[in-house]
């Protein structure tokens, strides 16, 4: 052997038509998907849609009730757990409270009967990896959150593992240090090259971290694919809903053609926007366009409400206006019931339509999406 | 950091349990110090005194009683810890109906009277008891075994009565164990006995050591069980100053013996605080 692959050849994982049934309930109901070697893969989706469950049975805890998972190319269903060679990072993190530091993470090590020097030797590298270098003789009690997470993280990687599986690991921390965290977590990922399999229900953690989502809801996966393509087109409307904050209008499909097609909305408001699928005409859909796309403007100006070539316009009333820091907020009614959140970004300059006044809005065809249902 | 509502010695806390403290000076430590007191000092002056205990904790009898007395708590021990532990195992690791029911089975016993208990062992263990019968009709042997009133039979009786402590004991320790850490240790590539000897049996060694020293102490005063259920030469050191009072009208032996009976059992106790405060500092 002696050329060296560029980037990881194993850690791929296969799940084909995985399937866990308890009782009369399909928990999770024929999930596939193709992680590849050295990929951040998450699976996000709010509790009880599956996604843990998933996890478990590519771990091994929960036994797969059909369906087949191929760590590369071997189905490994009937493996045991500790036979599976994962890293994990549990949702507490399952410190070990009687040993310390240095023992919890050389548990692997000691598992798989490694020598003592190497034992040493890979234990100090897990530690200077996540700085705990002069934590090896605390134990858990004398850890903070932060310091527990790491040394759950040195644990799962001391063996290197070509795949390290991890289930909302950080879930109990607070917001500025699960930032922080999310961070050291893509590094040490990336340095090492491991396939990383992440489940969490903050849809902010896995838009930063991952390389591809797959969204979980009831057991099935609605989509996969980069965080960027899922936030802007988001294939049906429960991931519209679940990633972000989305306009949603509820109408009918009218004509389409050359790639868009025409929903007409309550109050005659009609609008067109992409329709990568061929919808049946006349079926319910929805329109779905995010509030950073939609332009707004006092409706000084003489604006018809028109789906007119690339744009389309409205016009409403201002019933609601906040201020988040880096946007303006609006809630704008352009019919009775129909309302659209509009975010402005916080530029510094311009007078915001203030609640009550008449505005007008637009946004591009080519940034809104027709979706089924 | 001084507590404004701990400061008062006398607060509603310390009044609480002035009742009990009282009820014990007046029905146990009174009457054992007044019995101490009233059979040693009919022995003459201290000197005498001395001398008399010395011959007593000397003398054959209570030398041998004394041995088998702790080698048969400690074999009682080693067994209920051997039968206990997967009982405790699997209660602290059961939900519902199997729950109840091996929790049943402990609990009930333990509400039971310990004569009661003891006769229907006999019951199961005489020489044409049940065990037995069942046995020869078997065929697995042909004449009936000694059961009863033998060291097998005192044994069988303890551990039985015994149990209940044990199994409790060790299934509060074991309810407290995260059962994440079993699968983590799984998760990162521990067999079965290896997960079991690395984390599980560390982390329930506090309520196996209280539990062991509970059954222990326990076993040491035991009366009634190796009274019915033992042979002539089982002789327990509770037994010894039974027969020095009721047969021998000996009451200075009787005290001496009761003595050394309750300076052990103090003793252990005192390991037994110690190991459980242990454990409360660990966070266990």
């Amino acid at each position: 052997m002696t050329a060296v692959e560029p980037g990881p050849s194993r850690g791929a994982i296969e799940l084909r038509g995985v399937t866990k049934v308890y009782g009369n309930e399909r928990v999770v109901d024929a999930v596939s998907a193709l992680i590849r070697p050295g990929e951040f893969f998450s699976l996000l989706g709010p509790s009880g849609s599956g996604k843990t469950t998933t996890l478990s049975m590519i771990a091994g805890f929960v036994a797969v009730s059909e369906g087949s998972i191929l760590v590369d190319g071997a189905d490994i269903v009937a493996v045991p757990p500790q036979r599976r060679g994962f890293g994990m990072v549990f949702q507490n993190y399952a410190i070990f409270p009687h040993l310390d530091v240095f023992e919890n993470v050389a548990f692997p090590l000691r598992a798989r009967k490694l020598a003592e020097a190497k034992i040493r030797e890979r234990v100090a590298g897990a530690l200077e990896l996540v700085r705990l270098e002069r934590f090896a003789d605390r134990f858990s009690r004398e850890l903070s959150g932060g310091q527990q997470q790491r040394v759950a993280i040195a644990r799962a990687i001391v063996f290197q593992p070509s795949v390290v599986l991890m289930d909302e690991p950080l879930g109990a921390l607070d917001k500025n240090l699960r930032y922080q965290m999310q961070v050291e977590i893509k590094e040490i990922q990336q340095r090492l090259g491991m396939t990383v399999v992440y489940v969490t229900h903050d849809q902010e953690e896995a838009m930063n971290m991952s390389d591809r989502i797959a969204i979980m809801n009831g057991g099935r996966i609605e989509q996969v694919g980069r965080p960027v393509d899922i936030y802007e087109s988001p294939a049906s409307v429960f991931v519209a809903r679940f990633l972000g904050e989305a306009n949603l209008i509820e109408g009918t499909l009218g004509a389409a053609s050359g790639g868009s097609a025409e929903l007409q909305a309550a109050n005659g408001l009609r609008f067109r926007a992409r329709s990568p699928s061929a919808p049946a005409r006349g079926g319910a859909a929805h329109l779905f366009v995010r509030p950073e796309r939609v332009t707004i403007a006092r409706a000084d100006a003489q604006v018809q409400t028109q789906a007119d070539g690339a744009l389309n316009q409205t016009r409403g009333r201002v019933v609601q206006t906040s201020f988040l820091g880096n946007i303006h907020r609006h809630l704008v009614e352009i019919a009775p019931g129909v309302r659209m959140t509009v975010d402005v970004q916080n530029s510094g300059g311009g007078s915001m339509p203030q609640p009550g006044e008449e505005a007008a809005l637009s946004w591009r065809v080519a940034d809104s999406v027709v979706l089924d249902g | 950091m001084v507590d404004p509502a701990r400061r008062h010695p006398f607060d509603a806390g310390t009044m609480l349990i002035v009742p009990a403290v009282l009820l014990l000076a007046l029905v146990f430590v009174a009457p054992l110090l007044w019995f101490f007191a009233k059979a040693l000092a009919s022995q003459g002056g201290p000197a005498q005194i001395v001398a008399y205990v010395a011959t007593i904790v000397t003398s054959k009898a209570v030398v041998s009683a004394l041995i088998l007395t702790n080698w048969t708590a400690l074999l009682v021990t080693g067994l209920v810890l051997l039968i206990s532990y997967p009982l405790a195992y699997t209660l602290a690791n059961s939900r519902g109906m199997r729950f109840t029911l091996v929790l049943f089975c402990v609990v009930v016993p333990y509400f039971t009277s310990i004569i009661v208990r003891t006769y229907s062992w006999m019951v199961l263990l005489g020489r044409n008891g049940i065990v037995n019968q069942a046995l020869i009709q078997l065929g697995l042997i042909d004449t009936p075994l000694t059961l009863l009133y033998s060291m097998t039979g005192v044994l069988i009786g303890m551990v039985y009565v015994l149990l209940p402590y044990m199994v409790l004991t060790l299934y509060a320790t074991m309810r407290s164990i995260d059962p994440g850490l079993m699968r983590a240790a799984r998760g990162l590539g521990a067999g079965g006995f290896y997960a079991f000897r690395r984390i599980y049996l560390p982390l329930s060694i506090h309520g196996v050591l209280s539990g062991s020293l509970i059954v222990f102490i326990l076993a040491l005063g035991f009366f009634i069980t190796p009274a019915l259920m033992g042979g002539p030469s089982d002789v327990m050191i509770a037994m010894l100053v039974e027969r020095s009072v009721e047969i021998m009208y000996d009451w200075s032996a009787a005290a001496v013996m009761s003595l050394v009976l309750l300076v052990a059992t103090l003793v252990l106790y005192g390991v037994y605080y110690r190991t459980t405060d242990v454990r409360r500092m660990m966070g266990a």
